[in-house]
């Protein structure tokens, strides 16, 4: 067993065991902060594969920006935890049946064909960080220009758009 | 070194993780937070099959999909903020009807 292994066994309990915790917990606040460990332990994934800068770009925008707003939405409207209500009682057993069943379907294909695929690059060989940020960035601007673009005007229109449902209205100003 | 299988499953499970609090939360912030589990699963798989192939369009692809989430969140979070000061209650069994 590689030490690689080892560290992707480690990791991958973290992030089930965190995505569970977020799943399960009573309270909202406990879910927000299991997530953010959920998201680390994805972006040490990522730093693993050979990937440095999504890995930065997951702790900025992920750990630190989404889930700082999260946890003001969640301090705001006080929903640290909602009344449960009995609308669907059935819902409940048939999500878990269902979940179990697409998870074993997933990992019975996933697995049985694993002697087909090659293994993943281990970092050291694909980690020469600067050379891969650089070729990255070329195709970004050169391949993908237009997506890029496309991708800042949605990120306007989202500011906008959030801007424009949290405003207060005047009341009694024709 | 670790097959590429072992990732793909792990996305998986994270993936199912997801979908399960989608369908067994009422909080509609906690369901937010499943979708983005949902979208970090597949950011996973992303980056693991570029790291097989040995090019970046999947780490590209993964920082649309980082952007994008961003933004839906912006937008999401205010929508939840909207309906909770209209109705008092953001239990989403309780959220049925779309007129204000």
């Amino acid at each position: 067993m590689t030490s690689d292994l080892i560290v992707f066994l480690v990791l991958s309990l973290i992030a089930i065991a965190s995505a569970l915790g977020m799943l399960f917990s009573k309270n909202a606040v406990y879910s927000a902060l299991f997530l953010v460990l959920n998201f680390i332990t994805v972006a040490v994934f990522y730093l693993l594969l050979g990937a440095p800068f999504i890995a930065m770009a997951q702790i900025t925008v992920y750990a630190g920006a989404v889930m700082v707003l999260f946890l003001f939405v969640i301090m705001l409207l006080g929903a640290e935890s909602l009344a449960p209500s009995q609308a669907l009682p059935w819902q409940k057993p048939l999500a878990f049946t269902l979940a179990l069943v697409l998870v074993v379907e997933a990992v019975y294909i996933i697995l049985s064909r694993a002697q087909l695929t090659a293994a993943v690059a281990s970092p050291d060989a694909s980690l020469n960080s600067m050379d891969s940020l650089r070729e990255m960035a070329m195709m970004l601007f050169n391949n993908y220009l237009l997506p890029f673009e496309v991708t800042s005007i949605l990120l306007l229109v989202a500011m906008v758009g959030a801007i424009v449902l949290a405003k207060q209205e005047k009341v009694g100003l024709k | 070194m670790v097959p590429v299988d072992y990732y793909i499953a792990l996305s998986a499970l994270l993936f199912v993780l997801g979908a399960l609090g989608v369908l067994i939360r009422r909080n509609p912030l906690i369901v937010f937070m499943s979708v983005e589990l949902m979208l970090n699963a597949a950011n996973l798989a992303f980056v693991a099959f570029s790291s097989v192939f040995k090019t970046f369009n999947g780490q590209i692809f993964v920082f649309f999909v980082i952007a994008v989430a961003a933004a839906e969140v912006a937008v999401g979070l205010a929508l939840i903020v909207e309906i909770f000061k209209s109705r008092k209650n953001i239990n989403i069994d309780e959220l049925n009807s779309l007129k204000g």
